[in-house]
């Protein structure tokens, strides 16, 4: 008999954590559904993240594709079917994309193995970042050119830290009630070692008394700590992060236990978040806004609860 | 001396993939630098290299940490190892002594360069919009002298302040200025370079 793991309606970041609490109480032997039948949209983390939620299972899972054919259609322009397919069993022919007209997505699911795969993501985002980054979220050139290296850094280190591939996807939505603006969202995703045991391979790096995943977290995103030696390493992370400060946007980590975040002022997420349930790998989630419209007060914080991304 | 012209669009079309116009990932930072540092050696003794990113459409912090941290470092550690042992000994010995100009950088550029020169603490020449100046961690003082030997072409110490001669045997470790005819000029001073091609295109356009 198969566990059964429901997705709830609207999948983003901390809906998530709803999927990872589900899955704690599931061994990693055991076989499994992912009902996402009832899923009304996704946003990239939600999507890689159901991809790496696959690759950290010992049997293959089985999934159930949202039934609502608006959701079917997008997550296949997305590339979501074409990954999932490989990872699960959908008992009928997984959906197909169909033909359509402007998108939100400025990058497709696309799998990280190798240092090929980055150089093909950051040629194909080029394509359109300039025009969509420029036009629709009003960020200036040099903002459009941060995008692409802090795109280059974080698929970089699924190819040197985590052992195992992963996924990355971009897209553009409007947050309208936490920001009332566009944002353009970089989702980074895998099942490999996570920070902690990638910072344990390196046994002369001094730790301290407490040593979690929280603090590993702390290390390698706030301390530019890497596994490697070389004083040249850890600056990818320290450039995503100047990149996302300057541009008042947000990072988030996931690893492990604990989720570590960089929060601009028109969020209200906690800066560090332990004892989560466990989920193996990595999350990366950049969030960059537009530029801030001209004379338009920022949303107060505090609307948390009320927050919801619409998707255009 | 020995002046080098190196475009590094075409060497990473040579040595890593022929449709690639951005410098991403730290394998491919080896390959170019490894490229760079095997042309560099096969001249041997004392080189001028002119490293041309006009043609290269993005510069990433891995890929700037091997090619302008990695080739400025072990140009300063020769730097220090020919002090050790003293310049004339150290030609005889083949220590090689390797000056970098850094050419067609750009606001795109820029970003990963000063980062990864910050990190390590080094300085770099570069030509900016066709004017040659220092990039990365420099002390005004250092700047000054630069600058002021930069115009004069080459100078003695003398020649920029009684106190100059320490300040520019610190700018020679750091690969910034180097001995000419008993005094001193600015790396990339008086290197006479055709005008900069257009901006890389590549896939971005």
């Amino acid at each position: 008999m198969s566990a059964v793991l429901t997705v709830p309606p609207w999948l983003d970041e901390p809906a998530f954590e709803q999927v990872v609490a589900q899955l704690a109480a599931v061994p990693p032997d055991a076989r499994l559904l992912v009902d996402a039948r009832h899923v009304r949209w996704a946003s990239p983390y939600g999507l890689t993240a159901l991809l790496a939620l696959a690759q950290s299972r010992e049997v293959r899972p089985a999934f159930a594709a949202p039934e609502a054919d608006d959701t079917v259609s997008y997550w296949s322009r997305t590339g979501f079917f074409r990954h999932a397919e490989q990872l699960y069993d959908f008992g009928r022919p997984a959906p197909r994309a169909r033909p359509a007209g402007e998108s939100s997505v400025l990058l497709e699911i696309t799998a990280i193995r190798q240092a090929s795969d980055v150089h093909d993501v950051v040629g194909q985002i080029q394509e359109r970042s300039q025009t969509i980054l420029r036009d629709q979220l009003g960020l200036d050139s040099r903002a459009t050119i941060r995008f692409s290296m802090a795109l280059s850094e974080a698929c970089q280190n699924v190819v040197e830290h985590a052992g195992r591939g992963g996924w990355v996807a971009v897209q553009t939505y409007t947050w309208k009630k936490r920001l009332g603006r566009r944002v353009v969202v970089i989702a980074v995703c895998d099942a490999g070692i996570g920070f902690r045991r990638s910072l344990e391979s390196n046994h002369q790096r001094p730790r301290g008394d407490r040593w979690d995943d929280g603090m590993a977290l702390e290390q390698a995103v706030l301390r530019n700590v890497s596994r490697f030696t070389d004083k040249g390493r850890g600056q990818g992370l320290a450039g995503i992060r100047s990149f996302v400060t300057k541009w008042e946007g947000k990072l988030s980590v996931r690893s492990g236990t604990a989720r570590i975040a960089l929060v601009p002022e028109w969020d209200d997420d906690p800066a560090l978040a332990e004892s989560l349930p466990p989920f193996p790998g990595a999350q990366v989630q950049i969030t960059i806004p537009a530029a801030a419209p001209q004379a338009t007060a920022t949303p107060a914080r505090g609307a948390a609860a009320a927050s919801r991304l619409e998707l255009l | 001396m020995i002046h080098h012209h190196i475009d590094l669009g075409s060497v990473l079309r040579g040595t890593v993939c022929a449709l690639y116009s951005n410098l991403v990932t730290r394998p491919t930072g080896v390959a170019v630098r490894t490229e760079i540092e095997r042309a560099i050696a096969e001249a041997g003794g004392r080189t001028v290299t002119v490293i041309d990113f006009s043609q290269v459409t993005l510069l990433d912090f891995s890929c700037a940490d091997e090619i302008v941290a990695k080739l400025m470092l072990r140009s300063v550690e020769d730097a220090a190892r020919a002090i050790e042992a003293r310049a004339q000994e150290a030609r005889e010995a083949g220590v090689p002594e390797g000056y970098f100009v850094f050419r067609g950088v750009c606001d795109r550029h820029l970003d990963a360069i000063e980062a990864v020169l910050e990190r390590h603490g080094l300085a770099i020449v570069a030509q900016v919009d066709g004017r040659a100046q220092l990039v990365g961690e420099v002390a005004a003082e250092e700047r000054a002298a630069w600058d002021r030997l930069c115009e004069l072409g080459a100078a003695d110490a003398e020649a920029l302040g009684a106190d100059a001669a320490p300040l520019l045997e610190r700018l020679a470790a750091r690969r910034l200025v180097m001995p000419v005819d008993g005094g001193w000029a600015a790396v990339g001073a008086r290197l006479e370079l055709p005008p900069e091609p257009g901006p890389a295109r590549g896939r971005a356009a």
